[in-house]
């Protein structure tokens, strides 16, 4: 088979076979998701739990309807910073759920690397949500699912990356898929948030918006965390989106069928025109929202298949 | 007693030289080279193994008072007779800091428990805040050797200013850690590609440069006595060459880390290489290895800085910092011999002449009259560490599984064996 991995902690450890893998059974999960009845078994007594050290709307919904879509038996652990304050470490933590014997943990974390640790400790698949600074890989692979039912390919395309690339998982995990599947890529944001070392990415890197989407097939935004608005990294909102904020005006450099992308939250009127985000004609920031479904389906039912073919031969090992 | 050491390869750092010899040792002391056996002598042949004075680390965590379940005085002594190092000295960030003649009394009379020499650094400033020097002269005459906040860098200049003014008349010496604190503040990492990629918070390499500007800023106005605990990036070393042709008494340092390992030996998040400051890219570790064979760096340490396994155990940003290194100091250190950047005598005036010389101490020569505190090694050895073979009571060492060569044999302080290998 063409996924191998044992977890999803990251873009880094996945081939372009494997990305490639999860975006065409994520296809037939859009499928799945757009019928009446939406349910399907392959997850049928498994056991999901989700762990999110970091609050979440969005992902943690969109991660909850799709283990319940495939039929898995799906845990919310809001851990918040509770278990943190009784002291409990992350390892403990982690030590605690594998004793109920879970079969896919969804966690997210605000430290880089907190969920590749969790990973070394537990005996079942991880799924990384985002861990700080670092990955979010569902993010970038339902990006990856957007733009590839938007534009028929996910190869040889434009894509600029626009905001709060230093602070931000998406980008990360997001230049790794889109370098992998051999895009060309360009990183826009006032030097303040840039991070460092970007010269060595491979991205062709711009402080003016205006020539950064001169030709791009995609826009992708970033959100501009609220604590980063005023001036530690940048002056102030204003002069943030007047410089780069997403506007008709500025997409207008781009190529005239370029698509609009936001992970979300929007700020509307920060990073990008309200009216723009939701101009169906250019916005598929709705239709992101949907392949989160798809995508998490697909990429559990992977790791699932893995799990069980990995305990599967455990079981044989041991009978002989 | 009498102690005829033959046929050993002497490792001499005070001549440059590395030539086959033997060593005689008389109540403690050094007494002779070449001579035939004396008298009721016990004689030993080294088998053309090396013999080259004891290690003198510089700037070891003990966590006496405060943290004795990380490293006490005894399993530090052991831990350094096994790795070769002879005389520790110790640093003041403990809990509390050493900050008063009291403590220094009192850790003084701990060390006895230990069974290679331990000589102790006082705290700067109390509380190690940065604002209100110590009783520098009562420091100084009940034993501290050196003056130091450790990793604290105080941003209150002035403060620092007087300090160091007190400081000068009283010959005492500091040491700085030249790192700019607005900047390192957080960061767990050195600016990098790597860094970046692996979202972890990082510093510019220049925060170093910034800190030791300001450093020689006030050295040069105070005239002070000053040692930089580690230079570790390649744009610190203008600077440090230019203070010392202008006749500044500086001197500076580098852990043995820093020579030996790179920011990219993090890997997946590896918390036994984070490190202060931070692993550096591998441009920088060339250029100090390069600045260390050129004699611009003078001193080679440890750092051992004991870590239980608990705050090593969390996610990257939240880990504990530092590593252990007394017993890994030599073995690692031959790393750099093996890949010719430096010889044996070069690197021994690194590890024990030039730190000996700079604390005033009589230890790191092999010459007539100096205390007979001798390490016996084979530079060849090969072994595999495993961590959990270390003596020092915390296992956090980034050489764990890896390949190294180098294996102490014997270990004398003042003429009395107290490491059998």
């Amino acid at each position: 088979m063409t996924f191998r991995a044992r977890h999803l902690l990251g873009i880094e450890q996945l081939s372009p076979q494997e990305i490639v893998a999860v975006l065409d059974l994520a296809d037939r999960y859009v499928d799945l998701n757009r019928r009446t009845v939406k349910q399907s078994d392959v997850l049928a007594g498994l056991t999901q739990i989700n762990m999110f050290f970091e609050n979440s709307t969005r992902t943690q919904a969109s991660f909850e309807l799709a283990g319940k879509r495939l039929g898995a038996d799906v845990m919310n652990m809001v851990v918040g910073q509770s278990s943190v304050k009784k002291g409990e470490t992350l390892i403990d933590t982690a030590m605690t759920l594998n004793a109920m014997r879970p079969d896919l943990l969804v966690v997210r974390h605000p430290s880089s690397g907190a969920v590749n640790l969790l990973a070394s400790k537990v005996k079942c698949a991880v799924l990384n949500a985002g861990d700080g600074r670092h990955e979010h890989p569902t993010q970038a692979l339902l990006d990856a699912l957007t733009i590839r039912r938007a534009k028929g390919r996910i190869q040889r395309l434009t894509v600029a990356i626009c905001g709060d690339i230093a602070h931000s998982r998406v980008a990360r995990s997001n230049l790794i898929l889109l370098g992998k599947m051999e895009n060309r890529l360009r990183l826009i944001a006032p030097p303040t948030l840039m991070p460092p070392g970007v010269e060595g990415f491979g991205c062709e890197l711009y402080d003016d918006m205006k020539k950064g989407l001169e030709g791009a097939d995609v826009v992708m935004m970033l959100r501009l965390q609220k604590e980063r608005m005023d001036g530690g990294f940048i002056p102030s909102e204003r002069e943030y989106y007047h410089r780069y904020g997403l506007d008709a005006e500025k997409l207008a450099h781009a190529k005239p069928d370029a698509i609009v992308m936001h992970p979300g939250p929007m700020n509307r009127g920060v990073e990008i025109d309200g009216e723009l985000a939701d101009d169906i004609n250019r916005s598929v920031i709705q239709e992101q929202v949907e392949m989160g479904v798809a995508v998490r389906m697909a990429c559990m039912d992977l790791l699932a298949r893995n799990l069980r073919a990995e305990r599967g031969r455990a079981a044989v090992g041991v009978m002989v | 007693m009498i102690l005829h050491l033959t046929n050993a390869r002497l490792i001499d750092p005070e001549t440059g030289t590395d030539a086959l010899g033997s060593l005689t040792v008389k109540d403690g002391v050094i007494v002779g080279r070449g001579g035939a056996l004396p008298k009721g002598a016990e004689s030993l042949d080294c088998a053309g193994m090396c013999l080259a004075p004891g290690i003198v680390d510089w700037g070891v965590k003990i966590g006496e008072p405060g943290e004795r379940h990380r490293e006490s005085f005894r399993s530090a002594g052991l831990a350094a007779a096994a790795g070769g190092v002879t005389t520790i000295v110790a640093r003041p960030d403990t809990n509390p800091a050493i900050d008063t003649p009291e403590t220094l009394e009192f850790v003084t009379r701990r060390s006895a428990e230990s069974v290679v020499r331990i000589r102790h650094m006082a705290a700067l400033t109390k509380l190690r805040q940065g604002d209100e020097m110590t009783e520098i002269g009562f420091l100084l005459d009940a034993g501290a050797v050196a003056f130091s906040d450790v990793f604290n860098v105080s941003t209150n200049t002035k403060a620092l200013a007087r300090a160091m003014t007190y400081a000068r008349s009283l010959g005492a010496l500091i040491v700085g850690h030249p790192q700019e604190p607005g900047l390192t503040a957080g960061a767990a990492a050195t600016n990098s590609k790597f860094a970046s990629l692996r979202g972890l918070p990082s510093v510019s390499p220049m925060a170093e440069r910034i800190g030791l500007d300001r450093d020689l800023g006030l050295v040069e106005m105070t005239g002070v006595r000053y040692h930089a605990d580690q230079i570790t990036t390649a744009r610190s070393l203008p600077a440090l060459e230019r203070a010392k042709a202008n006749g500044l008494d500086v001197t500076a340092g580098v852990s043995i880390h820093h020579l030996t390992l790179n920011e990219l030996d993090v890997g997946d998040y590896r918390t036994f290489f984070k490190l202060t400051p931070p692993l550096r890219a591998e441009d920088d570790r060339m250029a100090i290895v390069q600045a260390l064979a050129d004699g611009l760096i003078d001193v080679i340490a440890s750092f051992h800085t004991p870590a239980d396994e608990e705050s090593k155990r969390l996610p990257f940003e939240e880990a504990a910092s530092g590593a252990v290194g007394l017993q890994t100091l030599l073995p690692a250190a031959m790393r750099l011999y093996h890949a010719g950047a430096v010889s044996l005598p070069q690197l021994w005036r690194a590890l024990s002449l030039n730190p000996a010389n700079r604390l005033g101490l009589p230890q790191g020569r092999l010459s007539d009259g100096a205390p007979a505190d001798l390490v016996l090694f084979d530079p060849d050895a090969p072994f595999l560490l495993d961590r959990f073979t270390l003596k020092s009571k915390s296992k956090n060492t980034p050489f764990d599984g890896q390949r190294m060569e180098g294996k102490v044999l014997a270990t004398w302080v003042g003429g009395l064996q107290v490491f059998q290998g």
